[in-house]
């Protein structure tokens, strides 16, 4: 045993209480999760910055051997939450339930700094849970583009009071719809080809202010592809930044309230076009499997969790409806949640390839993460930054005019990355979706 | 402890940034692969150079302080784990392929280089170089070089200890030294660098190695026979070898390997047959298919329900590189995973393989086995809970009985995974205490303070053999 605060010794307390010692136990510690791991190559091989090293880090506060102290938070913090580490884990050990685990136990102790807390209490409770809110909240930031405050404030320099990080996302954020192109949107659709499939689309919080134009595209995809859609009302935010942050609670309310609104829609599948949130649902069976009223009722949601690649692949949407776009050179960055979670990452590899005129060429560790990892790229600006520039490299190495993602903060990281190495006239940054879309407007059914 | 003036030494060395004593860094460098063993470093050392490793041991020499050398942390058989403290050596900026010598066939490395990496760098070039434990993609070459690694290609190739030409290492009173050269033929005095390959650190710190590089083979094919019985799947080893056909890579899995490998790796691995061999042979177009018909027809004799050969490099790869996750995949059964490699002769593989069968029921243990079944370097691997004191008495009876048997056969205790600690206290079944008297002497000769990964290979007592009568 070693001394420890009273603050430290509550925690360990906890870490004894509730971090699963038979998942603690199943690393085996073999290392094979090292070269997968963003952060352990990003350090320059440090062992308490990789899944093996975390790992035992939580064990050995489980175990009582050393305290969990400012070092062991800073390892836990440090981790993308990325999941690079799952599928290479030939013992199967669940990396991601073991991190949110012990970051919630970090997070119900910590004493944050006033401004921290503020912002957290905004993000957590008054914002991301309250789909008008978001709408509310991103439309100011379409006042903010339109007004012509942006070019006012770009032309001051105010955003040079901002550090290089916040000032290139300010110019990569993309043009967000107005209020009432929200509002406008309908909630179910009929199939416009021979109908395959009924589906309900999780249309996201973020995805459904600041992305609208990517969710009505994939309405349009999925009925060309032969789906009725529904919308469910009453759906709110997946949860998954609060689940990454340590507000397991919140994460809680919010999965009940989404299995609540999809439960009376009888659809056959459950369709999420944002592989972060899309990993999120699926593991809800995980979430909320001490809960008497939900445990059973989650595992039928999960069931039912899939892409937007994935039910276009499946549904044959490449073969039936023609692709085609501009001569160009495309590449992909994996969504890590959509990869390494949901395992998809064939799909929208054959979809690509599937667009005429389109050269795909994959791109070196496209399955390894662009550093954006949720709110990652602010609270941990200059790791992520450091990431974004080495996956530029690559970027820049296949010479592609069009960068593809398949998720909301991966594609702002891109267009990040992109203004960051002022390519923003050459290259462009696109949801997988939109592409499609852009791909088979020229074929009307 | 280490005293604040000998740390603050150790940070002129090598610098601030490179010398860690906080308890969450030194316990992520506590343990390595083993089960069950754990011991905290009294800091976490990161040299930049030779010169800085010789003054670092230079100090530790004087102040008694152990000195533990660490690659990647993935032995198995606690030869990393800093038992009585002091230090961790770690080599990750030392890591750098310094010269390929295509006139020689040789390349030469830092220590901290990853071995695929290395395998990497030296394929583009047209150049093999054959020993691939299947920790490879992470496992360094210094840790292969310290444990005189193998792998898949053993029975062809050979293993690390056949491809290490010279070597630059620090000895415990600081000197650096150089052994061997880019030389087919050197008998100039004792064979040091031999010496030094599979001393598992406890001679000398290796700061560089030239190893020989040989023609990448023309083509290479991977075959999968599967069988209803272990026995059969052996006797077409047996049988192979007896055909004067020496394949690269001669594998087998049992049955609960193969369920465990396929729950993971998804490839489509039969999982309702009692064992499979995983075969490949490399070479000219001619001669490689040739042998893949010749094996074929020994395995469809020695009554394999089906052969099959990889139709593409792909399916071939995704093939043995679950095969390379056999040992890891095993570990998804039960908390804890004991593994052994235990060695035969190859003509006893039959036996040895019977043998560990009857142990377990003997002891009512689950002993899953895969391995090398072309060089007789068989893994018994048993799943179990370290939590469990009952079971684990009975696991390390069945695996003392596991060891005997193999001496009994004319094998070893352990092929290539090392003696570290855990094997420590079962040396002296091989060598016998003549053995061990020189080894010993050995040691003190290179290392009179013993303070080269104290605690590793000479155990404090030797376990008590009872002879198996089967």
């Amino acid at each position: 045993m070693t001394t420890m605060t009273a603050r430290e010794r509550t925690i360990q307390e906890q870490f004894s209480l509730r971090m699963d010692e038979g998942e603690l136990l199943n690393c085996m510690r073999c290392g094979f999760c090292l070269p997968s791991c963003p952060t352990y190559i990003e350090t320059g091989f440090d062992e308490s910055q990789s899944p093996r090293g975390r790992i035992a880090l939580m064990k050995a506060v489980h175990d009582g051997l050393i305290a969990p102290d400012e070092e062991v938070e800073r390892s836990l913090n440090l981790c993308l939450g990325c999941r690079a580490c799952e599928p290479v884990c030939p013992a199967g050990v669940n990396y991601g339930h073991l991190l949110e685990e012990a970051r919630d136990i970090f997070a119900d102790h910590n004493e944050f700094k006033p401004a921290t807390k503020a912002i957290r209490k905004t993000v957590f409770e008054g914002l991301f849970p309250h789909q008008n809110r978001m709408e509310h909240a991103v439309t100011l930031l379409g006042i903010y583009q339109r007004s012509g405050l942006q070019k006012t404030a770009r032309k001051l320099g105010f955003m040079k009071l901002f550090p290089d990080s916040m000032q290139a996302m300010e110019r990569a954020l993309p043009a967000v719809p107005k209020r009432s192109d929200m509002k406008k949107r309908g909630r179910s659709f009929t199939a416009l080809a021979e109908k395959k499939a009924t589906v309900a689309f999780f249309s996201g919080c973020l995805m459904d202010t600041m992305f609208l134009g990517t969710n009505n595209a994939t309405v349009k995809l999925l009925q060309k592809a032969g789906c009725d859609i529904v919308i469910p009302d009453g759906q709110n935010c997946c949860g998954a930044l609060h689940g990454h942050s340590g507000e397991k609670d919140g994460a809680k309310e919010l999965a009940k309230r989404n299995i609540d609104a999809f439960e009376q829609t009888n659809a056959d599948y459950i369709i999420t076009n944002a592989g972060g949130c899309g990993a999120f649902l699926i593991d809800y069976d995980h979430l909320l499997k001490d809960d008497p009223d939900y445990s059973e009722r989650a595992k039928a949601f999960t069931a039912k969790i899939k892409d937007i690649t994935q039910i276009l692949f499946e549904l044959n949407f490449h073969e039936r409806v023609g692709l085609n776009v501009n001569p160009q050179v495309i590449t992909y960055q994996d969504s890590c949640h959509l990869r390494n979670v949901m395992h998809t990452h064939i799909a929208p590899r054959v979809l690509m390839q599937s667009i005429t005129g389109a050269e795909y060429r994959e791109m070196d560790n496209a399955d390894s993460c662009c550093g954006s990892a949720g709110i990652y790229n602010i609270v941990e600006s200059d790791m992520s930054m450091q990431i974004l520039d080495h996956k530029m490299d690559k970027a820049k190495a296949t010479n592609a005019h069009t960068i593809v993602t398949a998720n909301p903060g991966c594609l702002l990281q891109m267009k990040l990355g992109i203004e960051r190495e002022g390519l923003s006239e050459s290259v462009r940054a696109v949801h997988i979706v939109d592409l499609l879309l852009e791909a088979c407007d020229e074929f009307p059914l | 402890m280490i005293s604040t003036q000998t740390m603050n030494t150790f940070k002129t060395i090598v610098g601030e940034e490179n010398v860690i004593t906080s308890s969450a860094g030194r316990l992520v460098y506590s343990y390595d692969a083993t089960p069950n063993f754990q011991s905290m470093p009294d800091a976490v050392i990161a040299p930049r150079n030779t010169e800085e490793v010789s003054q670092i041991v230079t100090v530790c020499r004087e102040q008694k302080i152990p000195i533990v050398p660490r690659g990647s942390g993935t032995n198995l058989a606690a030869g990393t784990v800093p038992s009585e403290g002091g230090i961790v050596l770690l080599f990750k900026h030392m890591n750098h392929i310094l010269e390929i010598d295509e006139e020689n066939l040789t390349v030469t490395v830092q220590p901290g280089v990853v071995t695929l990496d290395m395998i990497k760098a030296v394929e583009q070039k047209g150049l093999f170089y054959p020993p691939d434990p299947s920790s490879m993609k992470i496992s360094t070459i210094g840790g292969n070089i310290n444990e005189n690694s193998g792998g898949l290609r053993g029975l062809k190739y050979g293993v690390t200890r056949d491809y290490v030409m010279a070597l630059q290492a620090v000895l415990p009173n600081g000197d650096i030294i150089r052994t061997g050269g880019k030389l087919a033929k050197d008998v100039a005095g004792y064979d040091l660098t031999r010496l030094l390959v599979g001393s598992e650190g406890t001679l000398a710190i290796i700061t560089e190695a030239t190893l020989k590089l040989i023609p990448m083979p023309e083509t290479k094919q991977t075959m999968l026979a599967l069988y209803n019985s272990m026995d059969a799947a052996a006797k077409s080893v047996s049988e192979i070898i007896a055909a004067k056909i020496i394949p690269a890579t001669l594998e087998f899995l049992d049955r609960p390997t193969l369920i465990a490998v396929e729950d993971f790796a998804q490839i489509g691995l039969p999982t309702d047959v009692e064992a499979v061999l995983l075969i490949e042979q490399d070479g000219p177009p001619e001669i490689v298919a040739r042998d893949m018909e010749k094996m074929a027809e020994i395995c469809t004799r020695e009554q394999a329900v089906s052969v099959q050969i990889a139709a593409t490099e792909a399916e071939a790869l995704a093939l043995t590189t679950a095969r390379r996750a056999a040992l890891s995949a095993l570990a998804r059964l039960k908390p804890t995973t004991i593994l052994e490699d235990a060695t035969v002769p190859r003509s006893e593989i039959v036996n040895m393989v019977k043998a560990i069968n009857e142990i377990a029921e003997k002891h009512n243990v689950r002993i899953a086995t895969f391995g090398h079944a072309g060089d007789g370097n068989l893994h018994p691997t048993c799943p179990t809970d370290a939590r469990d004191h009952d079971e684990m008495e009975r696991v390390e009876a069945a695996f003392a009985d596991i060891f005997s048997k193999a001496i009994e056969l004319g094998g070893t205790i352990t092929g290539e995974h090392g003696v570290g600690m855990m094997k420590a206290p079962y040396l002296e079944w091989k060598m016998g205490p003549e053995g061990i008297a020189i080894m010993k002497a050995i040691k003190h000769s290179f290392d009179p303070d013993n303070i080269m990964n104290p605690g590793k290979m000479f155990a404090k007592e030797t376990r008590k053999r009872v002879v198996v009568t089967q």
